[in-house]
């Protein structure tokens, strides 16, 4: 099952034929994910030779993908200036999913194409600014690297990418069924809590480890969910307990003001939830350890 | 970006907000030509406003009514170069006089939670809005603004209705908040605040200050604002690594941090803080981190030699830890970019700090082979991101 993603994707690449386009479509090929085309107006009708001698054709829109190939995927790595456009493409080509890994995203671009694919109903978005999401084994929509964990039955939801690959590699004797860099702008199309009703909803995934830093109240109100809604062992770990107030920590969304928004605030109403909370993403990764074992036992 | 009061005054002006006059002025002198063109529309009273991005300057004495150019200046002499939370007041706003009746408050902003935009306003402005939210909530109007729709005339109603002001107001108030909602839109702001927006005595609604943040990932789309940028009150390492379009953020302790990615160098900042609780130096202090430095996803040698140069030139630094998985990022990669460093850093006569590297992930293997190869003095090699935190801490203990 995993969420979200499986090997019956059909994966669509929004910018397939500029460089990060290329270097992740060739990857996400090599990870077995089934990449049914790319979109460029400008080459449409053409084809893109990947290593293994795989061709994937280009189209002129998404709805003209999703027409030819079933497309329920799409994949967006369109420059920051043009993702707005990118986004309501697909929104209105009625994509189920669509995954913004472009970074520096004007917020309100962000804002507005959130608003309008919540009217739409039909796209949930992941991102913008995030690592896009993989189900080891089966699928990969986006650019976590897919030979650092291979499938399992942990869940994992992260707002950094590093630390995604970080927990993946810690945790990778044990495999994750999908992990799910949401990404860490002030505005994200799926969220934390998004991905833990998912996760407890999915058979195949036993434990849930959750990624957050500083900044909002997003791991604050995932707690108040788990608390109410999650069934399942959940581990946290929260990122920036020692960053100062009012700097930016490079995620646009990872700034501290005032008393909110700690990772200190956010461990608390974790752990209140019965979350278990590690210091360092290996003490994290030990306590998610402990419960697999507990599980296995 | 967060912009001075001046600089969000004249955005306001700008869009149509109806403002009062005001100059900014970098001397007494200046102040004193301000306050006499500024102060002709109110019978030559002024006031003088340090301009610093932090509240409470009044309370610090940062803002004071002057009634006369000769007065302006002198008051003007004080206050700058005065320090307010350690922001040095450099320049001040001169500022037209005004009869005020009532205070109110208003502010647009992003809302993450909602991922929606919201407003904000009160008929009891002038105070800590933040005081008035826990103390008199319901004298707070919070209403969501729809990204798409923006702050029209109809929204602007529904605020003006939702905080309870007097029919006779609402005319000159919609406009005031369709103007504001301008503002935030066309400028790309995700705060927009007016405290205190004012009811002068001749009824006219007025924004009496403004706090404007702007969104530094548009900045493509406003070549404009480039003037708006404060290059005086940066760090000077910080200086250097924008000229070098590095992630940075100067810290106060002595432990230079790379790594790549946002959320892996703020948990490394975390594990090198911990790490630093269990070692004491000579002087009794705690190793902490002295820097945020994100070289990215995907970043090559240079990146990361680049990186290495500023942290360097850090003269707090005592010892340095480079936390990287590879990702996107090639571990052979960084590993060049800290041989390079070593390089640049020889060719300026320099001798290197002591360097913690934990390499992993793609290329790691490679990167790690490169490093032992290359025989670097006072470099050392760890595997694992706790056990490296601890060593640096302990030698960043034994350099104080």
């Amino acid at each position: 099952m995993a969420i979200f993603l499986t090997r019956d994707s059909k994966v669509i690449v929004q910018g397939m034929t500029g460089s990060e386009g290329m270097k992740h479509t060739t990857r996400m090929l090599a990870s077995g994910t089934q990449v049914v085309g790319g979109v460029n107006p400008r080459k449409a009708g053409t084809a893109v030779d990947f290593p293994g001698g795989v061709q994937v054709p280009v189209f002129g829109t998404v709805a003209d993908a999703i027409a030819a190939t079933g497309a329920d995927v799409s994949v967006i790595f369109v420059p920051a200036a043009f993702t707005k456009a990118a986004v309501v493409e697909a929104v209105d080509a009625k994509i189920p999913l669509a995954v913004v890994i472009t970074e520096g995203v004007a917020v309100k671009d962000t804002a507005e194409f959130f608003e309008y694919a919540q009217k739409s109903g039909t796209t949930r978005l992941i991102g913008p600014n995030c690592p896009g999401l993989i189900t080891p084994g089966q699928a990969n929509a986006g650019i976590i690297p897919a030979d650092i964990s291979g499938p399992g039955r942990i869940g994992l939801v992260s707002k950094s990418g590093t630390l995604t690959y970080q927990m993946m590699f810690e945790l990778r004797d044990f495999g994750f069924s999908t992990a799910v860099g949401i990404g860490g702008d002030p505005i994200i199309g799926t969220t934390h809590i998004d991905c833990l009703q998912a996760f407890q909803d999915d058979p195949d995934t036993d434990a849930i480890v959750m990624i957050g830093e500083i900044g909002g109240d997003a791991e604050e109100r995932a707690a108040a969910y788990i608390a109410a809604n999650v069934t399942k062992p959940v581990v946290g770990y929260v990122a920036g307990f020692t960053a100062p107030e009012g700097k930016t920590m490079g995620h646009a969304g990872a700034i501290v003001s005032g008393s909110k928004g700690t990772a200190a605030a956010k461990a608390e109403a974790l752990e209140a939830a019965g979350v278990k909370v590690g210091k360092t993403p290996s003490a994290t990764a030990a306590l998610m350890r402990e419960i697999m074992q507990g599980l296995q036992g | 970006m967060d912009l001075y009061e001046y600089q969000a005054r004249d955005m306001f002006e700008a869009h149509g907000v109806p403002v009062l006059g005001g100059e900014v002025a970098v001397t007494p002198e200046e102040a004193f030509a301000a306050a006499q063109r500024v102060g002709a529309k109110s019978g030559g009273v002024v006031v003088v406003k340090a301009q610093v991005k932090t509240g409470g300057r009044g309370k610090a004495g940062g803002v004071k009514v002057a009634k006369s150019p000769e007065e302006a200046q002198a008051l003007a002499a004080q206050i700058l170069g005065m320090d307010i939370k350690g922001h040095t007041v450099k320049k001040v706003m001169i500022a037209q006089g005004a009869k005020i009746a009532e205070e109110y408050y208003f502010s647009m902003l992003l809302d993450r939670a909602n991922r929606s935009y919201l407003a904000m306003c009160s008929k009891e402005g002038g105070m800590d809005i933040e005081t008035l939210a826990v103390e008199h909530p319901e004298k707070l109007a919070r209403i969501e603004v729809d990204p798409i729709d923006g702050l029209d005339e109809a929204k602007a109603r529904e605020i003006i209705a939702a905080a309870g002001f007097d029919e006779a107001d609402v005319p000159a108030l919609v406009n005031v908040l369709v103007t504001l909602g301008d503002v935030y839109a066309g400028e790309d702001a995700t705060l927009v605040e007016v405290n205190p927006l004012v009811k002068m005595e001749d009824g006219q609604i007025v924004a009496l200050d403004g706090k404007v943040t702007l969104d530094d990932n548009a900045r493509f789309r406003h070549p404009e604002h480039e003037v708006l940028i404060d290059h005086s009150v940066t760090d000077p390492l910080e200086v250097l690594a924008i000229e070098k379009d590095l992630n940075y953020v100067k810290l106060d302790g002595n432990i230079g941090i790379i790594g790549n990615g946002a959320g892996l160098v703020m948990s490394t900042l975390d594990v090198v803080a911990y790490a630093g609780e269990e070692f004491t130096a000579r002087d009794g202090s705690h190793p902490r981190p002295a820097n945020f430095l994100d070289i990215g996803g995907g970043a090559d040698a240079n990146v990361m030699a680049n990186g290495l140069d500023v942290i360097f030139e850090d003269a707090q630094v005592k010892a340095v830890f480079v936390n990287v998985f590879g990702g996107i990022t090639a571990c052979d990669q960084v590993a060049d970019g800290i041989v390079k460093a070593y390089e640049i850093l020889a060719s300026h006569g320099k001798n290197p700090k002591p360097l913690v590297v934990r390499l992993d992930g793609n290329n790691a293997e490679k990167g790690r082979e490169i490093l032992d190869g290359a025989g670097l003095p006072k470099l050392e090699r760890v595997d694992t991101m706790d056990g490296a935190a601890r060593r640096v801490a302990e030698l960043a203990a034994l350099a104080v």
